[in-house]
């Protein structure tokens, strides 16, 4: 055991590369509920663009949010004891089809440890792909929550990009459908975060 | 306890050792690097937790690419071992930490059906496996070393012989992926996915010839440590 008096330098991140599928995709890790989890299923999805407004096919997307009553199945989590034990938290999807990803989840509520009343629920989102020697990390807001008024995440950020981190209610499926779309750059470039 | 979550420190992406999302020289940044600086915000507790791995996760043969896509015979190539560490800054290993590789054959090719290059596919050889960190933060793969490829980047562009890495940490906030390089290759030196880090940084991601790890009469030897974003503190503290 040793004892770092200064702290290591971290390894840096290289890029996914357009190879990835066959080393990262494999499994349903698009799907993050099985018929026991708690919750109402809805589906989140949404199109991952590049600076010309132009789909981009080889990105990775990866998400991790609290279960249906904002517990994390993690050490860290105080309540952790209570997390649903049959929900995924983690998942990851590929957008091969025109820049599509998907994912099958629940609704997460606000994460209970935070403690914080005015915070709205929320998806942690990061995005992969060639062409990105670094991810790319963002949130997911759900539409038409009255803590979006109050989050201060949300409140932070200039009216006219606040819209980049909402995701838009689409009402004509099965399973009520979440569009997030990622602009990696452009005039509706996505708010990314420095985490 | 409870109510530490907030106020408890850990590290964020070190931007000053990782690579700017925009790097010409590295032609698909052009058009896929965010041009708004990138939004301080408050850690949360989804920031501190992540997806935890354990038994099960694993299969027997997962980290062996060697022996886990035999079809008819051994994948043909140099074979090599890969060792090394998952730490954290402060030096603490990271046990269980799930590390997914994926790589070229020694051919340099791809078995991903989007790669072109004109070299053969290899049978016995999928180049992809996975394992998890034992107690003190160590993995070890068997694999095949892989041979340079070419790329369309710039006129005569090949790639270094790398590895490719995906490192999950304690939290979803030490997300790591990267490449393993092979020490002494001339390919580095042209390379502008590599030469996108800041110059402080590229030495790490170089693995070191490991003799203590070369086994006799069957396979060389490398050792890549991998430093994770997380707790700055020290374990002793
Ligand atoms: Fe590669």
């Amino acid at each position: 055991m040793t004892e770092q008096k200064t702290p290591l330098l971290q390894t840096s991140s290289q890029t996914v590369g357009p190879f990835f599928h066959y080393g990262l995709i494999f499994g349903e890790e698009h799907i993050l509920v099985n018929e026991h989890t708690l919750g109402q299923r809805i589906i989140i999805t949404g199109t991952v663009f590049d600076g010309d407004g132009e789909p981009i096919p080889d990105a990775l997307v990866e998400i991790w949010q609290a279960d249906v009553n904002g517990y994390f199945d993690h050490p860290e989590d105080p309540n952790h004891d209570k997390a649903d034990k049959h929900f995924k938290y983690f998942g990851r999807s590929d957008t091969v089809k025109n820049g599509v990803y998907s994912f099958k989840t629940v609704k997460p509520a606000v994460a209970t440890c935070n403690n914080d009343t005015q915070e709205a629920p929320y998806v942690c989102v990061r995005v992969f792909s060639r062409g990105m020697l670094i991810h790319a990390v963002t949130r997911m807001y759900f539409p038409n929550e009255k803590n979006n008024e109050t989050d201060v995440l949300l409140n932070s950020i200039d009216a006219n990009r606040k819209q980049t981190l909402i995701a838009r209610l689409v009402e004509n499926n099965d399973l009520p459908t979440y569009h997030f779309d990622i602009h990696l750059q452009g005039a509706e470039e996505t708010v990314f975060l420095d985490l | 306890m409870a109510d530490d979550n907030n106020s408890k420190l850990i590290s964020t992406l070190d931007r000053s050792v990782h690579p700017p999302h925009l790097y010409p020289a590295y032609t698909s940044t052009v058009k896929r690097a965010p041009a708004n600086a990138l939004m301080p915000v408050a850690q949360k507790i989804s920031d501190l937790t992540g997806p935890t791995y354990g038994e099960g996760t694993i299969g027997e043969l997962d980290s062996d690419l060697t022996k886990n896509s035999v079809v008819n015979g051994e994948p043909v190539g140099e074979r090599i071992i890969v060792v090394g560490r998952v730490l954290e800054e402060s030096g603490r290993p990271v046990p269980n930490a799930l590390i997914e590789i994926w790589q070229a054959n020694s051919t340099g090719r791809y078995i991903h059906n989007r790669d072109q290059h004109d070299a053969p596919l290899d049978p016995n050889f999928r180049g992809a496996g996975r394992c998890l960190t034992n107690s003190k933060g160590e993995y070890r793969f068997v694999t095949i070393k892989p041979g340079a490829y070419p790329w369309r980047n710039h006129e005569n562009a090949w790639r270094p012989a790398h590895i490719h890495l995906s490192v999950f940490g304690r939290n979803f906030n030490s997300r790591l992926v990267t490449q393993m390089y092979f020490p002494g290759d001339p390919l580095m030196a042209l390379d502008p996915i590599y030469l996108g880090l800041p110059e402080k940084a590229r030495p790490l991601l170089i693995s070191s010839y490991a003799h203590d790890i070369t086994e006799p009469e069957w396979a060389l030897g490398y050792r890549f440590d991998i430093v994770l974003s997380g707790s700055r503190q020290t374990p002793f503290e």
